[in-house]
């Protein structure tokens, strides 16, 4: 699931600060999961924007909404009708509802209320760790189910490297060395010849913008000639 | 056992201190009352397990809000008493009230909304 993080309160108020009508957009899918901006944390962020600008003598008129998904057209076309009636949106979705709803409004300013911090799993109630970086090319077939690309400090594909210590990674004693327990599982599972194979680089192609069509999906009327 | 206790605290029931959630709080506050508190079971003792040390968790994070939009934390509080301690709580009411009364009236309750 995508995770992210509710953005300091001072520099949110610093975005709209000469903003009189704004819209604050919840996301209802991730966001809302990992406790950052779904419909509760939208009221929460309402309320306490609501405060902050009466007692800068600078009351700011507030609408508050939560789509299902702003990453998909079908729900931010919900908004339609209603963004004329404000100067600026405040979006509390992960950055690529921000940017789907910034291009759906290109004439209303949009701003973050999150920073989108990766793709993680929930440990327990609003604990989440990352895991995936979505790198473009899972490995995970060969290093038992580890992400190299995350778990390791240097997103090593080929590891250990010097700074393994006994199971921990020299940037930190708590931070597992992935390269260790890689080895530790493949050991364990008799598979230790997976890793003898030195992977290729990441493609520079799958470090710009990446668009992906699903199999059985392609329009093939919409295609150019 | 008729006991005293200032007539400003207005009580809303709720079945544990766990139900308590950030928004009922800073809801009361945006809409001017001059403070907030919660009185939950002793530490411990819940019989939810941990509905009071949600609370307690809930308080603090409503503090930090109230710090960070300009208003003194103080006005929300987190105290802790056993069911049968009836003159704890009227002892919590006045302690509350007066500390309460030290801070003075919300200041939100003076602004007026945006035209």
């Amino acid at each position: 699931m995508i995770v992210a993080k509710r953005k300091p309160f001072d520099e949110i108020m610093q975005l709209i600060k000469g903003y009189k009508k704004v819209l604050v957009v919840g996301c209802g899918t991730c966001v809302a999961v990992c406790l950052a901006g779904g419909e509760k944390e939208v009221a929460v962020l309402t309320t306490e924007l609501d405060m902050g600008r009466k007692l800068v003598n600078n009351p700011v008129q507030l609408g508050s909404i939560t789509l299902e998904r702003q990453c998909d057209r079908e729900y931010l076309a919900q908004l339609d009708g209603m963004v004329k009636d404000y100067d600026a949106l405040i979006s509390m979705a992960c950055g690529v509802g921000i940017q789907f709803l910034a291009e759906r409004f290109p004439d209303t300013p949009v701003f973050p209320a999150v920073d989108t911090t990766g793709l993680a799993v929930n440990q327990d109630v609003g604990w989440y760790e990352e895991r995936c970086r979505s790198c473009g090319r899972c490995v995970l077939g060969l290093t038992g189910g580890i992400c190299p690309v995350t778990m390791c400090a240097k997103g090593l594909y080929n590891g250990p490297c010097g700074g393994t210590n006994k199971g921990s990674c020299e940037i930190n004693a708590d931070q597992p060395c992935a390269w260790f327990n890689i080895y530790e599982r493949l050991k364990a599972q008799g598979r230790l010849d997976c890793i003898l194979e030195v992977q290729p680089p990441q493609e520079w192609k799958d470090t710009t913008p990446r668009t992906l069509v699903q199999p059985g999906y392609t329009k093939p009327e919409k295609a150019k000639v | 056992m008729r006991l005293n206790y200032p007539h400003n605290v207005k009580i809303i029931l709720v079945p544990c201190t766990g139900k308590v959630d950030v928004i009922h709080m800073l809801t009361a506050i945006q809409k001017g009352a001059d403070g907030v508190y919660c009185v939950g079971c002793l530490e411990g003792t819940c019989h939810y397990n941990a509905g009071n040390l949600r609370c307690r968790e809930r308080v603090n994070h409503v503090r930090s809000l109230l710090q960070e939009v300009g208003l003194e934390p103080d006005r929300v509080r987190m105290y802790n008493l056993s069911s049968g301690e009836g003159p704890t709580f009227a002892a919590y009411a006045t302690e509350m009230t007066e500390h309460i009364q030290k801070l003075g009236p919300n200041p939100l309750k003076k602004k007026s909304v945006a035209k």
